[in-house]
């Protein structure tokens, strides 16, 4: 589930954001832990030792609206103890406190294991020792003069106001997870995580009508460095408006959505019925990211979100029976901890588990879920497949999807010769509305940009346009996928799962692809 | 650190002031001591506690603003935190949106908090889950659910004067339970300032109930209905309304509320006379902080009066620029309802749907507020007065000033939480006609 509000942290001093701490004290603080746990009777105990940085410059129109910096440093300890978890965060990093907060996590496991129906199973976990894994960053965002962003947005605000737009705004939201993890199986591991998402929000009015229409950035969020800002002619792709790989021009972006946003007061409302759509990749990922990636969720099929983000529709006897069809043969679905650029890649997850890449849908055919190290036995699986994670020091980690993507078509395939092929459809591009019920059946979703295609052509710009499908309904109806030279990631920082509530930062990639048949109703509605 | 009482505060903030040196300073300290537990498939699954203080200094010379934080209170760092908040504000871009702190203000005594709350302990919270649990494996139904509570305490105190302290407690609590089948699902949900009133046994058994009688679904037609939305989807619903009375985004033309011409509905009627909605920090079924963030008095506020605009929420800056009365927004919302029961309203129904909880609600257009999302966990087809059967879940697109249009019943105020938001409220159950359902879900 993606929430419509960020997240922010507490305030801090910039310099103090390009600080970090000594990997022996953590180890030193994390073995407090472990230790204090073990004492009291604890039969396993991790502990996550994070600091957590953001950075957020927003600016609308000619003025810098805020410019905040966040930390976050604190410690979460879990244990087991007869047989039930148990957890307790201090921000109070001194040992006394350490101590107390593991304590506190064993006597709330024992106090819990009264209501258990049966005791935690964990896979097995080898120790790794001390680790340590680096994000491959080029340009750490945090050390990019506040002058430097502050001119790349007040001129992107100009640019979008010339082109058309009444009002923008615009940011730049970065982040920086240090992590430190030790566990009682003898892993220490410390990693340096990046995400970096500059987006702006449009709006046009027509004073006369009253009527306003809306158009956002067409950039990712990504798990980059600054150097995703650092645009460059190969990383462009050229359709009815450029689309951004790898490398994001914000500025040349922000001027064609002013236009955009103009267009759009006098575009065509849809007439509603059966389209064939064809979906950009900065469209579809939140597509495959509702539908695909929560379902496959083995938490959510298990009944452990049931009374939150719900349950899943892949029942277990569908992935024991080797043959449900969750799409065609077209469609591919693949999840990786690994991919470098997305959100979601670490090197070990947050329970001490290195990251790796496996096969959800083959070939149409449900072939795996989603684990963490307590769920690995109900699928028959003897080690977890890494998708532990826990959003702050003070959360209880737990499992969050990992990134899940579409693969490209095999065979040499445009965005062009996809449109060529379609008699009546619409043509997608960017997130917008979306909507999905607690089993992820029946989805809604609407987008940023929409163009109606006529006998293989692009007949001009629609609005007011959402298609409703049911998950397996629509990837049954994928009739086909661009090659891989058209495979882009889009994505969320704020993926919302668990109570009480935690955000994940996960990545979708695709490459353009077209659905026949989906119904798609108009969203103009009168008031009075 | 332990909750801060109102003289422990005070004589930190003054502490604090003490070492500015900037034109304009003000502090904010709050800290919260709360704990959870979460339980799936008929047992605990998380459960945690957590403490946090955290000082907020924010200085400005002129229009420069700087903020610093620090959860550390000894003399050193908080002279510490006010020199960087300082720093930090000379290096800052000028803002021409800064407006001036407030001087000393009047408050309310707020009513929020309640020591039986405070006093929660683990064990508490697992005998309360314990009931929940009996009564759900009692009936062969498979619960999952979250209690979670929280005591905090805020404050501020300026270098103009003013001082604001409240102190609140609060524990919300859901449950859905399922058939063993999966083939039916009900929920429930309660929040109160007081845990006494909390009663995890009884919001099981209705959700027991609806799960069992919401077993074996029919389809119907999708299309328009009467409707009887129960509190917790009414809230759902109206929250978005309240989140969008901002009088800027309407004067500049980019909100439900603006019209040609570049004016607002503001003074208008938007909805049916009957709607009657407000915020009242000192109702004792529903009590919220009698401050805001900045400062300022939060009072009894009508924002919808038989169907017009009343007011809208301001920031000091649009406020200052409109020369108009800064209103805040509120923390919590009430409307107004009439005398019948959920039964009642049942009763009166010819043909309509019985709606438990709506569900992933997102706008679709910010221009008319439509709004789409589902039904879950328990939707029933009335006839002649009746619950006739289950049905299976429907999508819906519809905006709540269309809704509020097509008003036919309000039943009786209950305080809900939104499942949305977390944000407590007071509405009643309403009936409305020619709801729009667009498609259907096999969602249980």
């Amino acid at each position: 589930m993606l929430p419509r509000i960020p997240v922010m942290g507490r305030p801090i001093d910039p310099q103090r954001a390009l600080e970090t701490i000594d990997v022996s004290l953590k180890k030193q603080l994390a073995d407090v832990a472990l230790n204090a746990a073990r004492g009291k009777g604890a039969s396993y105990s991790d502990v996550r030792i994070g600091r957590y940085l953001n950075q957020f410059v927003v600016t609308r129109e000619e003025k810098v609206e805020n410019i905040v910096n966040t930390e976050s440093y604190g410690m979460g300890v879990r244990v087991i103890a007869n047989g039930s978890w148990g957890f307790a965060a201090t921000d109070k990093m001194d040992k006394d406190s350490i101590a107390k907060a593991a304590e506190l996590a064993v006597a709330i496991a024992k106090e819990n294991s009264r209501l258990l129906t049966e005791p935690v199973q964990l896979a097995p976990q080898t120790g790794y020792g001390e680790v340590s894994w680096k994000a491959p960053i080029e340009k750490n965002g945090f050390e990019v003069p506040m002058k430097e962003k502050v001119d790349l947005l007040l001129g992107v605000n100009d640019a979008a106001m010339k082109s058309g737009a009444n009002y923008i705004t615009s940011l730049l939201f970065m982040v920086n997870e240090q992590k430190y993890f030790a566990s009682t199986d003898g892993s220490y591991i410390d990693q340096d995580i990046h995400r970096m998402w500059p987006t702006f929000f449009i709006t046009k009015i027509d004073a006369a009508t009253g009527k306003f229409e809306t158009r956002n950035g067409l950039s990712a969020p990504m798990g980059m460095g600054y150097e995703y800002l650092y645009a460059r002619p190969e990383d462009k792709v050229q359709s009815v408006t450029t689309l951004y790989r790898g490398r994001y021009d914000m500025l040349e972006d922000a001027k064609a959505a002013g236009a955009q946003a103009t267009e759009k007061l006098t575009a065509k409302s849809v007439e509603p019925g059966k389209y064939d759509l064809i979906l950009d990749p900065s469209h579809l990922w939140l597509t495959i990211h509702e539908s695909t990636g929560h379902s496959t969720e083995l938490d959510r099929v298990l009944g452990y979100e049931a009374n939150f983000a719900g349950t899943s529709f892949l029942t277990l006897d569908k992935w024991q029976s080797k043959k449900f069809n969750f799409g065609n043969k077209l469609v591919n679905i693949v999840a990786d901890k690994t991919q470098v650029g997305s959100l979601g890649a670490v090197g070990y997850d947050d329970e001490g588990v290195q990251c790796g890449k496996w096969d959800l849908i083959k070939e149409g055919i449900l072939t795996n879920y989603q684990v963490t190290r307590d769920q690995a036995h109900i699928i028959g699986l003897n080690a977890s497949q890494g998708c532990c994670y826990a959003d702050k020091w003070s959360s209880v980690q737990f499992q969050r999807m990992p990134n899940v993507s579409l693969q490209p078509g095999k065979d040499k395939k445009s965005v062009d010769d996809l449109i060529k092929g379609v008699e009546k459809g619409i043509y997608i591009i960017g997130d917008g509305s979306f909507s999905i019920d607690q089993q992820r059946y029946n989805f809604q979703f609407g987008g940023q940009l929409f163009y109606e295609i006529k006998n293989g052509k692009i007949a001009g710009m629609l609005k007011d346009v959402a298609y409703q499908s049911n998950t397996q309904e629509f990837w049954n109806s994928c009739a086909g996928i661009a090659d891989e030279s058209d495979y882009r990631l889009g994505g969320s920082f704020f993926d919302g799962k668990g109570q009480p509530e935690q955000v994940s930062a996960v990545s979708h990639g695709s490459a353009t692809s077209r659905f026949n048949g989906v119904n798609v109703i108009n969203t103009a509605r009168k008031l009075g | 650190m332990p909750i801060l009482s109102k003289n422990e505060t005070q004589a930190l903030l003054k502490k604090v002031l003490a070492y500015s040196k900037a034109d304009e300073c003000e502090v904010n300290l709050s800290g919260t001591d709360g704990g959870n537990i979460r339980y799936a498939r008929n047992s605990v699954s998380t459960s945690g506690g957590i403490s946090q203080v955290s000082l907020i200094v924010s200085s400005a010379f002129g229009k420069k603003l700087g903020i610093a934080t620090i959860n550390e209170f000894d003399d050193t760092s908080l002279e510490k935190v006010v020199r960087r908040s300082e720093e930090l504000a000379q290096l800052a871009p000028e803002n021409p949106e800064y407006v001036s702190i407030l001087g000393p203000q009047i408050y309310a005594e707020p009513i929020t908090f309640v020591p039986a709350t405070a006093a929660i302990t683990p064990k508490l919270r697992a005998d309360a889950v314990a009931q929940s649990l009996k009564v759900a494996k009692d009936n062969k139904g498979v619960a999952a659910g979250f209690l979670e509570d929280s005591t905090g305490f805020s404050a501020m105190m300026n270098s103009k004067g003013l001082f604001a302290y409240n102190a609140s407690t609060n524990v919300n609590f859901s449950i859905t339970v399922r058939t063993e089948d999966s083939l039916g699902s009900g929920y429930a949900t309660r929040g109160y300032n007081d845990v006494t009133k909390l009663d995890t046994k009884t919001a099981t058994q209705i959700a027991t109930e609806k799960a069992i009688k919401s077993a074996t679904a029919k389809a119907i037609e999708p299309g328009k209905y009467t409707v009887i939305l129960e509190p917790a989807a009414v809230a759902v619903m109206l929250e978005n309304l309240f989140f969008n009375l901002d009088a800027r985004q309407a004067d500049e033309g980019r909100s439900f509320l603006s019209k040609p011409g570049g004016t607002t509905r503001l003074g208008e009627k938007l909805v049916d006379e009957r709607v009657n909605i407000y915020s009242d920090p000192l109702n004792p079924e529903l009590p919220t902080s009698t401050w805001n963030n900045d400062g300022r008095p939060q009072e009894k506020i009508s924002w919808i009066e038989k169907g017009v605009i009343k007011n809208l929420t301001y920031s000091r800056y649009w406020a200052q620029k409109k020369a108009v009365k800064a209103i805040p927004s509120p923390d919590g919302a009430i409307m107004e309802g009439g005398t019948k029961s959920l039964d009642e309203l049942i009763k009166s129904t010819k043909k309509g749907i019985l709606v438990t909880r709506l569900w992933y609600i997102r706008t679709v257009d910010p221009q008319t507020l439509l709004l789409t999302g589902l039904t879950r966990d328990g939707t029933f087809y009335i006839e002649n007065g009746e619950i006739k059967f289950p049905i299976k879940n429907f999508r819906f697109n519809e905006s709540p000033v269309i809704m509020l249009n097509n008003l036919e019943e309000l039943g009786k105020v209950e305080r809900t939480v939104s499942v949305e938001s977390n944000v407590n409220y007071l509405i009643p159950p309403l009936k409305i006609r020619d709801f729009t359902f667009s498609s259907l879900s096999d969602a249980v």
